[in-house]
Order: structure tokens, then sequence, then C-alpha cells
């Protein structure tokens, strides 16, 4: 299992300053949530600790190591990004959109044996999508997307999962049984972190918090700390009302 | 569509790929073979035998092993440099519309063909006139492109359409200021003709090479189809791919228009029509680029020089009145 450490991290947003340099560390069985308004910086935070964009300050460390120095092979076998936005150039079916997802474990003159059409047909199957398997992926619904991408990272089988907005276009079901899935990965020992907006998810499945405001202002901590409707509302500029359903605070904007 | 992906074999992804392999493989054979036997004497296929053999008249010989046989290799060649091109550049700008003509690479080529012969060079120093053209062009289209940072792209190609422009202006001009009896040439080289092709083995040796690189870039060539940050994500290294596929097809293209001029629609129409029967899995779609788009010229080529023999046309004419048709068929059929 891995963990991925932010050492004085100043994310790159164009135009804005430094704000608080991030120093944490993503560990084994964690699941964290990053809130803040749109714009604030969650999918550059994510692009950024996923090394596909340079930071403007500090460094994010793989299992101790910089991750610019590492090959991009080394680490998607460790890390797996679901992407908030998807664009398909050519057509191509669920089924192989899941099986790349294999990529960084196959040699450049290997090709996808059963074991790897296995572990996507399996992956499909846990995110109820198996019986889309020949469509075309630009004919799915956004929801049905999701899964896929959400599928194709379970294809790839990384250690720690970044996502950006996993439970986007997600119907209530399937919003609870993919959250219920990321909870899964973190007790089975991998590590995960998610942008999100739905303060409620984060209040039932995380159980670290990171917010995030449009200045580059953060701070973080254990969820109970974190999510105080003062704070929350400051965060949002949104006046909340806050009631407890099943143990977890619910947040509900007022008028 | 789904019928004839049942006769190639290929009903899933990557299963099979061997089948529709072999059935282009056989057409490619059919094809060079029709055109060392058509032409303006007839070879019997008996007498085609013998010569492949060692044996028959030596009027056969000559015609078949020193004429029709070096003609038919270089258009085989230059049909799949074009196809395998434009596949590759499909692929580096993740749209279907992109092809060595539309990035402007075709048209450095041919300004630097059209400047040697004004300079009245001649031979090799055309070739190497036409390389450096195609790479000056690509040198420009991606430093252009790529700019002050971000190099999406929507950008790569409007800026290869707008160069190609450029060039074109350029050829147009040096044909004005040329001497009329240098026309006639450059106009029919323009069009693009096998008449002047020389040795088949340089082009052909570079399809092989790159078709033996493709396989294993193939799949990291699948992951790049789906766009840069998702194919950074799964352990592709983007940006020397990205050079990778550039260099390479540039080397493709500079190639084929030194062999054979300038031959549109090959590398557009050739990947555009194997997708829409194969799929999109590279490992299967770039050698059958190679074989299909080879086939596809040897026949056009066929057709150029036996439709109002002993008058011939240039090739690039067939491609486009073949090209064109069935393209717009195709595009109206698979929507």
């Amino acid at each position: 299992m891995s963990r991925l450490e932010a050492c004085e991290l100043v994310i790159d947003v164009p135009g804005r300053g430094d704000g608080r340099a991030l120093t944490l560390s993503l560990e084994p069985g964690q699941v964290w949530g990053v809130l803040g308004p749109n714009g604030a910086g969650k999918t550059t935070l994510l692009h950024t600790l996923a090394g596909l964009r340079a930071p403007r300050r500090g460094t994010v460390r793989l299992d101790g190591e910089p991750l610019a120095a590492l090959s991009r092979r080394r680490v998607a076998r460790a890390l797996g990004l679901v992407f908030q936005e998807r664009h398909d150039g050519f057509p191509a079916t669920v089924r192989e959109t899941a099986l790349i997802g294999r990529h960084p474990w196959l040699s450049p003159w290997q090709m996808e044996g059963g074991e790897d059409v296995q572990l996507a047909e399996a992956a499909l199957a846990r995110l109820d999508v198996a019986h889309l398997g020949e469509r075309l992926v630009n004919t799915l619904s956004g929801g049905e997307r999701q899964r896929l991408a959400i599928a194709t990272v379970l294809t790839q089988g990384p250690a720690i999962w970044l996502a950006d907005e996993p439970t986007n276009h997600l119907d209530l079901h399937h919003q609870t049984a993919v959250m219920a899935l990321l909870a899964e990965q973190a007790a089975e020992g991998r590590a995960v972190l998610m942008c999100l907006h739905d303060l409620n998810l984060a209040a039932r499945w995380c159980d670290r918090v990171l917010l995030l405001y449009p200045d580059g202002e953060a701070c973080w901590g254990p969820r109970d700390t974190m999510l105080v409707p003062s704070v929350l509302e400051r965060l949002y500029g949104q006046r909340l009302a806050t009631t407890t359903v099943d143990g977890a605070p619910v947040f509900v904007p007022v008028r | 569509m789904h019928i004839v992906r049942h006769a190639l074999g290929v009903t899933g992804s990557h299963r099979g790929l061997g089948r529709p392999i072999g059935v282009l493989a056989l057409a490619a054979l059919a094809a060079l073979t029709l055109a060392v036997g058509i032409g303006s004497v007839a070879v019997s296929p008996g007498e085609l035998w013998a010569v492949a053999t060692g044996q028959g008249e030596p009027l056969s010989r000559t015609l078949v092993l020193e004429l029709r046989l070096p003609r038919a290799l270089s258009a085989f060649a230059t049909g799949g440099l074009l196809a395998l091109a434009g596949a590759l550049m499909q692929v580096l700008l993740r749209n279907p519309l992109a092809d060595p003509y539309v990035l402007g690479l075709s048209g450095g080529a041919a300004v630097g063909a059209l400047a040697a012969m004004l300079a009245g060079l001649g031979g090799a120093l055309i070739t190497g006139s036409a390389f450096a053209g195609a790479l000056l062009s690509t040198l420009l289209v991606f430093g252009l492109a790529h700019g002050t940072g971000s190099w999406t792209p929507a950008r790569l190609l409007l800026t290869g359409v707008v160069v190609a422009a450029g060039w074109g202006a350029v050829v147009t001009l040096m044909l004005a200021v040329s001497p009329v009896e240098r026309l006639p040439g450059m106009l029919y080289w323009l069009m693009g003709d096998l008449a002047y092709a020389r040795s088949p083995l340089l082009p052909s040796m570079l399809l092989v090479g790159v078709c033996l690189l493709a396989i294993p870039l193939g799949r990291s060539l699948n992951v790049l189809a789906r766009g840069a940050l998702q194919a950074a994500a799964l352990g592709v290294a983007v940006r020397p791919l990205e050079w990778t596929i550039y260099l390479a097809a540039s080397a493709l293209t500079a190639m084929a228009v030194t062999t054979a001029g300038s031959i549109g629609f090959v590398g557009l129409v050739v990947p555009h029509m194997l997708r829409l029967v194969l799929g999109n899995d590279q490992r299967l779609i770039l050698p059958a680029c190679a074989l299909a788009g080879g086939t596809l010229l040897v026949l056009a080529d066929t057709l150029a020089r036996t439709i109002i023999a002993p008058e011939q046309l240039p090739v690039g004419v067939i491609t486009a009145l073949l090209g064109v048709p069935t393209f717009l068929y195709l595009l109206y059929r698979s929507r």
C-alpha cells in the first residue's frame, strides 16, 4: 500500500496569491474529502497531487519519492484518477474503455489477457454497467459514463484513489453505492481523496476533510473538527441549517 | 456495418487481430498482381508465374521486373506511408480530420521540391529539398502551436490548416514565376504521379520500420486517443510519445511526397474507412492502414495509367475522384 504526501505544496492557480501551503499525508485506510466553492482549486489540487500539473511551490511525494522523479508508469501503478471531465476522441465500447485501466500493468509487447478482461468485467459488474459492455461510450448517459470512469480506475487497481466529484451525474442509489465502494477500498488499506460538493456525503463517508478557500487559504483535519456550521457558512458564503440523521450531521442551505 | 465486422472476424475489440490483416494482405497481393499484369501489353497469369519463378520471355521479364513491379511497389509503399501518416496524425490530434495535407506537411514538402526544380536541381536534391520542406513545416506547426504553453489539439489543427494555406500560396507563386517549359512537370508532380518514382526500396523500408514501431506503441496510442490527461494518468509519457508520432508522421509524409508528389485523400479516407469497419484499436488499425492504403494506391495507379492509355492521368486525380464520394457516403451512412 502507498502513501501520498504534500510538502509545503502551493498549487498553481493563475492570478491568485499563494495562500496557505499544504503539508499533509494521505495514508492507507484514510478517506479524505476536499470541499470548497467553485473555482477554489479543487481540481487543480487533484491534478497536482497526481503529478499532471506542476505545483507553484513544494513537492508531492509518493512513498517518499518526489512524484516528478518517477516515471508516469510507476505513478499510474500506485495512483488512479477519476476525472471530472471526459472527452472521447474516437468511438470506443464500454468494455474497451474499462480495459485501458490495465495499461500501466502491461508491457509494450503484451496483449490484454483473459485475466485483464476478467478484472475489467468484474469492475463493470461492480459499478452496475456490465450489461452495457458492447455499447459505444458516446451513447451512454452522464451517470453511466461516470460509473464507467470509476470502473476503469477500479480495473487499474491503484493503492491511492484521487476522485474528482465521483458522484457527479449519479442518482441517489448510485451515489451511495459509489461512496460505499470508495469506503470499501479504504477499508482494504487503500487511500482515497475526493473532491465533493455534497457536504452530507462528506459528513457521512469521509474521515478527514480539507477545506479550500477561493483565495488559497486552506485548513484540514479530522471530519468532526472541520464540518462546523459556522466554518462551512464562511466557506460557501451560504447560511446553513443543521440536523442529525443516523448519527451524521446533515446540512441544508437556507434562504 | 456489423456484417462487415463479422466477415472480417472483428466482433469484439482486441481479439482476432490476425484475420483482418490476413484478408488485407491477400487483397494487397491481388492488387499487385493485377498491376504488373495490366498495361499496354497484357501479361497473362501463366507468364507472370513464369517470370516470378525466373523463366519467361525476356520482353515479359523486362516489362514486369524493371518497369511495372518497381512502379507498383512504389505505389504500394506511398499509399501505405500516407495512410499510416494520416492515422498517426488523427490519434495525435484526437481528430478524424487530421492528415498530412490538412496539417501542412505535404505543402511544405511540395514547396521544397518545387524550389529545387525551379533552381534547376535534379534527382536526389529534389528529394532532399522536399524532405527538408516537410520537416520545416513540422517544426513551424508544432513550434507555433506550442507558443506560450497550451498545446491543445484544436490549436495544433488550426495552426496546421493556416500553415497549409500559406504553403498553397507559395506554390501558386512559384508556378506563376516559373518558365513555361517547366510547368507541365511541376503541375504533374503537384497532382501526384508515380511515373517519376524511383526505387521503392527506401519507402518500403520506412513503411515496414514504422509498422514495427507501431506494435509496441499501439496500446499507448489507444490510451492517448482518449486525451492527454487521461493518458498521463494511465502511465503514458505523453510529451515524448506525441513527439515520436509527429516526427514519424513527418518522415512518412516527406518520403511519400518525394516518391510520388502530392497525393491527397489516402491519409484521410483509408484510416477513417478502416475505423468504421475494424474499430479503434491502433494495434490493428495501423498495420491495416499500411496494407489498405498501399492496395488503394496500387489500384488507383493501375487505373491512372490504363484508363485513357497510352495517356496517363495523375494518380492524385483518381484518389480524389474515388475518395470524395466514398468518404461522403460512409460519413452519411455512419450517422
